[in-house]
């Protein structure tokens, strides 16, 4: 198995950092104005997630990008590129679909679900359908071990999979059909989630009001509730207004 | 032990990530009250309480807290550990997706007490969702007057930033995400220097994990003595048991810290398989494997130790008779192959060996010597790497032969080959 952190990066061009726009360059300055003056390093990882977000993958022209941008070496920012798993070295396609293979989720049904995709996918880890619509990849601990086993598509959670379901799931994407995530906002793109993992979070009012809870996350203060328990309560005041009565928990 | 709803108590009710929602649910009460407070003042309550860092490593946040050395003249920083990936724990991110303003505010909280006039949120970049609620949070809390130049007209300056990570469990040790954190590869730094003086750029810094942080509000609000009445004396306060695997219902069950496994399959609805439990993690992949035997300990970070694990995160993966030991260690030492950074040669080295044995064991070419070797391995690890990672990589072969080691000897005897 290619091991993703020592493998060498395809450098087979110097990059051509001037394929970003201006409006990149403008993104760039603002994510670097978020970190304090002098430390403009602080803003490598958002960056890297940019130019991902532009060219599906970290390409020569990318990390020449943010090495021009920050006063860095390109070698400096290929260091950084080939430490981190989300940095894809090679086009990714409009859905990233990760399995988690990790223990719990594997030995629920993770594994056979990865194999069955990527048999139907005719694909490996870190591979894409020829027609461009799936990378698939398998994934280390998600934390949604009580949803288990779980499948993302551009991050996003399918909870409580099954090889049936994560088959749906895959033959709808390929049809151009966007399934709603069980926990999390409605898919968009593999380049439109990573502007919003570099830092540029989307407005939809569907995200705005996305669901994010379930039984499981639900289920112990359900109980509680039900059987009548609590932590002990505490007077809750508001600038020097009288305290108010212990608040109910719902 | 009664179900104790605290972090977790806004989950399941109107729209919590909304701040107007947040606030009528006491939301931003307890920084109006810190502020009220000395700064030393917030330091004291938050170490009289004894939250114990939630991150795994257990580590009081108000002596963290307290470490930060004042009237120094350089700029002091608290940086959110929210790079939650510890396999099977499962409490960061469903607690920034749904009350994320409980998070930021003791964020705020932090800041005051500690002065730092500016915080970073590192969220685990596949964590997209938390990404948005926690981004979304910070810009209402702008909005509200909670963050700014000026917070509550009170004088105080705090600024928050957001950051998204790219992939790397390693990211989890504090000294690793602060270079990561920094625009590097997120290696461990030596300690020390430690954090405290030496953190981010160089200045004094607070680490906290979020469920560490997520408490101070309420422990602001309820007071040291409310914190300390739920759990055992040196390891309060409520706690967020994450519980997966082959159970009735997984999920997020808050509980007195040292509820026991018992205690919380009751609340689970037992197994799921009407299969007899076999194995269990107290707190994640990195604490050594619990069994049967272990239904009664406390779980707390001192009872844990005594019984020969680790409280880790709490999180909790039940396995029954069906699954086998041997293949759920040889997939968590892929998963410690596969994150090992690379800078300490044990960790490295010792991982990607120990995967190999453990594959040859699985698939019917074991060598009766494989197990004595992969204990000699561990020792070789365990204590001799920069970080926790390595000695986490050792918790699950090390424990799984103590209580298993029959089932490696089968394998060994009579290959099945069937699993890897």
């Amino acid at each position: 198995m290619t091991n993703f952190r020592t493998a060498v990066m395809q450098l087979e061009r110097p990059g051509d950092p001037s394929v970003f726009g201006e409006d990149v360059r403008s993104a760039a300055a603002e994510l670097v104005a978020r970190y304090p003056a002098g430390q403009q390093r602080s803003a490598l990882l958002p960056m890297l997630h940019l130019v991902q977000s532009e060219q599906g993958h970290v390409s020569p022209d990318g990390i020449a990008f943010c090495a021009d941008f920050l006063g860095l070496t390109k070698a400096q920012v290929v260091a950084v590129v080939t430490f981190y798993t989300m940095f894809k070295r090679r086009p990714t396609g409009e859905y990233l679909v990760s399995v988690c293979t990790n223990t719990l989720c594997a030995l629920m049904g993770g594994d056979e679900i990865y194999r069955s995709l990527s048999k139907t996918l005719g694909v490996g880890t870190d591979e894409t359908t020829p027609d461009g619509m799936i990378t698939l990849e398998h994934a280390e601990c998600l934390a949604a071990c009580d949803y288990a086993p779980v499948v993302t598509v551009n991050y996003e959670f399918f909870d409580n999979q099954s090889v049936e379901s994560a088959e749906q799931l895959v033959a709808a994407l390929r049809r151009g059909e966007r399934p709603l995530p069980t926990r999390g906002a409605p898919l968009c793109s593999f380049k439109e989630i990573e502007r919003q993992i570099a830092g540029f979070v989307d407005e939809r009012p569907e995200s705005l009001d996305a669901e994010a809870t379930g039984t499981p996350t639900e289920i112990g203060v359900r109980l509680a509730i039900e059987r009548g328990e609590g932590a002990p309560s505490y007077a809750v005041s508001r600038d020097g207004e009288p305290a108010d009565p212990p608040e109910g928990k719902r | 032990m009664p179900l104790t709803p605290v972090l977790t108590k806004r989950f399941g009710t109107n729209q919590p990530w909304k701040i107007a929602n947040y606030e009528g649910l006491d939301g931003y009460a307890a920084l109006r009250k810190a502020l009220t407070m000395q700064p030393n003042e917030v330091i004291s309550v938050v170490k009289d309480a004894t939250v114990r860092g939630r991150g795994g490593a257990g580590f009081p946040a108000g002596m963290k807290w307290q470490f930060i050395p004042q009237g120094d003249g350089k700029p002091h920083y608290v940086v959110v550990n929210a790079d939650e990936s510890e396999p099977g724990t499962c409490r960061d991110v469903p607690l920034m997706m749904n009350d994320p303003h409980s998070v930021l505010e003791g964020v705020i909280i932090a800041c005051y007490a500690v002065r730092a006039e500016h915080a970073f949120i590192y969220i685990r970049g596949e964590a997209v969702h938390a990404i948005r609620r926690m981004t979304r949070a910070v810009r209402e809390a702008y909005e509200r007057g909670y963050l700014g130049k000026d917070v509550l007209g009170r004088g105080v300056a705090v600024d928050v930033t957001v950051h998204g990570g790219a992939g790397a469990y390693i990211c989890g040790e504090e000294t690793a995400l602060l270079d990561s954190l920094e625009g590097k590869r997120g290696q461990p730094r030596l300690k020390p220097p430690f954090p405290a003086t030496n953190g981010l750029y160089d200045s004094p810094t607070v680490v906290n994990n979020v469920g560490s942080l997520a408490s101070v509000p309420y422990i602001v609000l309820g007071g040291a003595d409310w914190f300390r009445a739920m759990g055992p004396e040196g390891s309060p306060g409520p706690n967020v048991y994450q519980l997966s695997g082959r159970i009735g219902q997984p999920g997020q069950y808050e509980a007195p810290m040292g509820t026991t496994l018992r205690e919380l399959l009751d609340l689970a609805g037992g197994m799921s398989r009407g299969k007899e439990l076999k194995f269990w993690t107290p707190g994640g992949a990195s604490t050594p494997l619990f069994t049967r035997q272990h239904l009664d300990v406390p779980l707390d970070f001192d009872s844990v130790v005594k019984a020969g694990s680790i409280n880790g995160t709490s999180a909790i993966m039940v396995f029954d008779e069906d699954d086998s030991v041997v293949h759920a260690v040889w997939k968590w030492t892929k998963f410690y192959e596969h994150e090992s950074c690379g800078k300490c040669t044990p960790c490295r080295e010792g991982t990607y060996w120990a995967a190999q044995i453990l594959e040859r064991i699985l698939t019917g070419r074991g060598r009766p010597e494989d197990i004595d070797t992969l204990l000699d391995l561990g020792d070789n690890i365990l204590g001799r790497a920069f970080c926790a990672l390595g000695d986490g990589a050792v918790s699950p072969i090390a424990s799984s032969i103590e209580y298993f080691r029959d089932e490696y000897e089968a394998l060994v005897r009579e290959p099945v080959g069937a699993t890897a």
